[in-house]
């Protein structure tokens, strides 16, 4: 018995292909490529693993899969732009129907109306979220949105840097940063002051003539509420623009962008609807002012009507595009992530006008709730001041890295340790600030001030920081359990300072962990 | 809201059946889906969590819908589109293949799909040594040295790859301007070489189609060149034959070679741009490795480079311990820094890998083979129809021109609309620039006998119809749920979100 020996997608018996080659007038596949010089024809075989059958196939991608312990697995308090909110059957269902699964880019307008008309529901959902008249089809991710926003506010203000807060996201920066390389305005950072909130002082003192846009992340990295309306005040009396990079979920409790006049929003969508899947594909927003419209990178879908006046969508301002405008064009982004706005917009459409508030005001109890708890441990201290939203960063008595190894084996994943972002921030401050309002005084001022003996000390101050994230799968029952954990280890960590070793330095967690 | 309010935009709708009407149309107040978890933690006021003055006044418009309706909804407009799923989708330069299922099922594993990009590397193992062997997969398809899996997309390996060439010309103590492009080459090449702070400088084409080597000679003799991007085959479908020639030239004048992969499905084991030699190579594993284009996306770009370029590649790099575990090297001092937040667009990924993995060498091979076979033959089928610009083998897709029907009144766009009509979906038409009234054509390799009957027959009666009914074929698609759109009047009066009746007038402009 002889079957074929794995899989093929290519429908063709030998007799078909005989039969193509004659009417090719080919006497063999081989004279088909007869062009190709023979100097750079592959003489060799490709030294690949042999083809499989699909039972195979599958088997082997579950044992890699099984190699993995996810964070959906867990009971996981990770962030940091990527979310584990639940995701509904419906996404799943909606988003694997072939019809929007393998179709491409919108092209053929009439053959295209399902998702030109999901991605025009799209950019509206996410106009309402963030208060702002445009929004685009969705782009690659936050990162890559915060560097065309940076390349847009520079084209249309023609100034030559863009000074970003340090509460951004630092991958986000970092994007931007190798982006900019040859284009667009230099990145500068804008420091934060005691309290993890953007310095408005200092920012103030960095603006001038020559500054296209000021950058704010709200919440910011360490889960501080920024005074959004103060900055982008300041930015507008220097006639910069200013830029919103936002979690779209806070938008169900705060307020949005384009109250606080925001010019530019930008923001990771992956925890609307789709699943974290190690870091992507999620989406990219951006959504922008009408007046600044025609210089929005990306596609951009809009109503019309057909010959018979029947409603209908189109893309729509194309001559802002690469294959229209090849060099002159606004960016070189010929493609969004249709599948993850069209999830976006199926989950947003679910939750629902009142859904999608009671989701984020959840959230937001049950973090408060959670801090709250922690605070009261031993040697747990608050890191920012003032309210959070989801996130939000506490100081251990211990490596922040310690506590995550040593919850693990009990199905915990308890935060991004800060430190692994040492060196993103010049001048956090050191110390914990007192409960308050966020201070910028005049020591904070001059740590800032110098940025090198502020970055050593915020290095090594970063080491004990946490940052947990709380989504609505995360139940009290879990966060008891979960605090209860924090208290042993502590406590196992001060007993071990007092003498005994009950976690060692090599982390028998960690090992257990990697069994795990 | 209450019935009506959009009436005069949406008087018929979804196959004629029923209003066509937006998500947010179908909203009625109090209705709704998801419920919400119950509040288990102690009820504070509000102002406790966050104080008013932090607070949106007034909710996002959300719609209220039942989720019968969104499924409902969602359902019909995908009865709108049209994807590979549907049938044959010969658009050119795109390479819309079959999108295997079981690739689905293997990115939707709990294993890979709930994985957090902060979780401790111990725990995400099996990625880890996914994305490894991927890279190494795809390092031997191009014959190079390693790869990043960051980007995103082509047009952003595009960026990436020319980021690199700019760190490897710094590292050299050069800062060379110029970038040759062929004026063949898609749109993506001379807007990223902006982007990478490069000038772009075009390259004519040669009676056959392929780099006009008398003007590379020449633009490279003025000097400054930093490198040049070569889709090969090329945007006509043709292989560029001077290429090691060409490879000389550019390296000769301290430049680096750039291989935009759009085209590689017509090469895989048959010739491999390492040994052409570029330096630096994308793919788009939504077009060669078979992932789904989503209607747009996701796809990824993965780049891979030559020994020179390494130490540049965007951090985290995936690396193996000799113990056989896997781990992230954030510590590359000479890395351009990332492209990409985290790393890269991992869901597409294990899509890729499972296509190569059951594919393996032979089964790569085929789908080159039979990727170019196809296209001869559909080629062969409309020969006598059309102007075949560059009378020479075809890759795995073709350019002709539809000029012989300009005598009817008939151009490329009014035959693309026209076959809408005979179920088939159309070629890329007005590229490349340099073919008048182009039509691209790549059926791919997953397409059948019949189906290739079935395109080359869509043509023939479009060709025949353009001679008999010109009027017709100018103003279709006839049989779809839309007539021809409006895009002059959508761009001059742009509507790109949902009005609601309350603030009419207050639209964007």
């Amino acid at each position: 018995m002889t079957g074929r020996p794995a899989l093929d997608y290519t429908p063709h018996s030998e007799t078909d292909v005989r039969e193509l080659l004659e009417a090719v007038g080919a006497g063999s596949v081989e004279e088909l490529f007869a062009e190709i010089p023979a100097a750079v024809r592959f003489a060799d075989e490709l030294h690949l693993p042999a083809g499989l059958s699909e039972a195979e196939l599958m088997a082997e991608l579950t044992r890699l899969a099984a190699a993995d312990c996810p964070a959906s697995g867990l009971v996981s308090f990770l962030g940091a732009g990527v979310y584990d909110h639940y995701v509904p059957a419906i996404v799943d269902a909606i988003v694997s129907r072939g019809e929007y699964l393998t179709a491409y880019t919108p092209y053929q307008p009439e053959r295209s109306q399902g998702v030109l008309q999901s991605i025009f529901e799209y950019q509206s959902a996410i106009c309402e979220l963030t208060g702002m008249e445009v929004s685009n089809a969705s782009m690659y991710d936050a990162g890559t949105a915060l560097a065309e926003a940076s390349f847009l506010a520079g084209g249309q203000t023609r100034r030559a840097r863009v000074i970003v807060s340090e509460g951004v996201h630092p991958e986000y920066r970092q994007v931007l940063a190798t982006e900019s390389a040859g284009y667009g305005p230099r990145p500068e950072t804008a420091p934060l002051a005691a309290g993890a909130a953007t310095d408005l002082a200092l920012l103030q003192g960095a603006l001038g003539d020559d500054v296209a846009a000021v950058v704010l992340q709200q919440p910011n990295v360490f889960g501080a509420l920024e005074d959004m309306a103060a900055a982008a005040r300041l930015a507008h009396e220097a006639g910069a623009l200013f830029v919103a990079v936002v979690d779209p979920v806070s938008l169900g409790l705060l307020a949005p962008p384009g109250e606080y006049r925001a010019d530019i929003v930008v923001g990771e969508g992956q925890a609307l609807g789709n699943p974290m899947s190690y870091g992507g594909p999620g989406l990219g927003f951006m959504a922008v002012t009408a007046r600044l419209m025609r210089r929005l990178p990306g596609r951009l879908v809009g109503e019309t009507v057909d010959a018979e006046g029947r409603r209908g969508f189109v893309l729509t301002l194309q001559t802002r595009e690469q294959h229209i405008r090849r060099e002159k064009a606004t960016s070189n982004i010929c493609s969004n992530h249709a599948l993850n706005a069209l999830a976006a917009v199926v989950y947003l459409s679910w939750l629902g006008k009142e859904g999608f508030p009671a989701l984020a005001e959840l959230c937001a109890r049950r973090a408060a709730y959670l801090r709250e708890r922690l605070l009261e441990l031993p040697g747990v201290e608050a890191y920012t001041a003032g309210p959070v939203f989801r996130e939000f960063v506490v100081r251990l008595p211990l490596p922040a890295t310690r506590l995550v190894d040593a919850l693990v084996p009990r199905g915990f994943l308890a935060g991004v340790p800060m430190s692994r972002f040492a060196g993103a921030f010049g001048a956090v401050a050191a110390e914990t600030p007192s409960t308050g309002a966020p201070s910028t005084g005049a020591a904070t001022s001059a740590t800032a001030a110098d940025p090198a003996a502020g970055g050593n000390a915020a290095a090594a101050a970063l080491d004990d920081v946490l940052l947990l994230a709380v989504t609505e799968k995360r139940t009290r029952e879990q966060i008891d359990a979960f605090v209860a954990a924090v208290a042993e280890v502590l406590a196992g960590h001060g007993e071990a300072r007092g003498g005994s070793s009950v976690l060692s330095e090599s982390g028998p967690a960690a090992e257990e962990a990697d069994r795990a | 809201m209450p019935d009506g309010e959009m009436s005069t935009a949406c008087r018929e709708g979804i196959l004629g059946r029923e209003p066509r009407l937006t998500i947010f149309e179908r909203s009625r107040p109090g209705r709704g889906a998801a419920a919400t978890p119950a509040l288990d933690v102690p009820d504070k006021p509000l102002d406790e969590v966050v104080p008013a003055a932090l607070r949106r006044t007034r909710p996002a418009r959300l719609p209220e819908v039942a989720e019968v309706d969104i499924v409902r909804h969602f359902t019909n407009l995908s009865a709108l589109n049209y994807g590979v799923d549907n049938g044959a989708y010969p658009l050119g330069s795109c390479t819309m293949k079959y999108n295997p299922r079981v690739n689905e099922r293997a990115a939707t594993l709990e294993g890979f799909r709930g994985l957090h990009p902060y979780q401790p590397e111990s725990l995400a193992q099996g990625a880890l040594e996914l994305l490894y062997t991927l890279e190494g997969w795809l390092c031997e398809i191009a014959g190079l040295a390693r790869a990043t899996l960051q980007p995103a997309a082509g047009a952003h390996g595009e960026l990436t790859g020319l980021l690199l060439m700019r760190a490897a010309h710094e590292a050299r103590g050069r800062a060379p301007r110029r970038i040759v492009i062929p004026d063949t080459a898609h749109g993506t090449n001379p807007a990223s070489v902006i982007m990478a702070g490069y000038d772009p400088v075009a390259v004519s084409s040669d009676a056959r189609g392929g780099v006009d080597m008398d003007r590379l000679r020449e633009i490279v003799a003025e000097g400054d060149i930093a490198g040049l991007m070569l889709t090969n085959p090329s945007t006509l479908g043709l292989f560029e034959e001077h290429i090691l020639e060409i490879a000389e030239l550019v390296h000769g004048a301290g430049g680096l070679l750039y291989y935009d992969g759009a085209n590689s499905n017509a090469v895989l084991g048959i010739s491999r741009p390492g040994d052409m030699g570029f330096d630096i190579v994308h793919f788009n594993t939504h077009k060669t490795f078979s992932t789904p284009h989503g209607g747009g996306g996701p796809g990824a770009g993965p780049i891979v480079v030559g020994e020179e370029l390494v130490p540049f590649l965007p951090v985290p790099t995936v690396e193996k311990r000799d113990d056989g575990t896997y781990y992230l090297d954030h510590d590359r001092p000479r890395s351009i820094g990332k492209v990409r937040t985290f790393y890269g667009n991992v869901g597409v990924l294990v899509r890729a890998y499972a296509y190569i993995r059951a594919l393996g060498p032979d089964g790569l091979r085929r789908v080159s083979e039979r990727a170019v076979l196809n296209a001869n033959y559909v080629l062969a089928g409309l020969r006598d129809l059309f102007d075949v610009p560059f009378e020479r083998r075809c890759m795995h897709e073709f350019v002709v021109s539809a000029t012989p029907l300009r005598e009817h009144g008939v151009r490329a766009m009014d035959v693309a609309k026209r076959l809408l009509d005979h179920g088939v979906h159309p070629p890329t038409t007005y590229f490349p620039l340099i073919v008048d009234e182009a039509l691209m054509v790549e059926p791919t390799e997953t397409e059948s006998r019949e189906s290739l009957d079935r395109i080359v027959e869509a043509f023939r009666t479009v060709a025949r119809e353009a001679a008999e009914d010109p009027e017709m074929v100018c103003a279709a698609p006839h049989t779809l749920p839309v007539r021809r759109l409006d895009e002059a009047s959508a761009a001059r009066k742009p509507v790109v979100r949902q009005r609601f009746p309350e603030d009419e007038g207050a639209a964007a402009s």
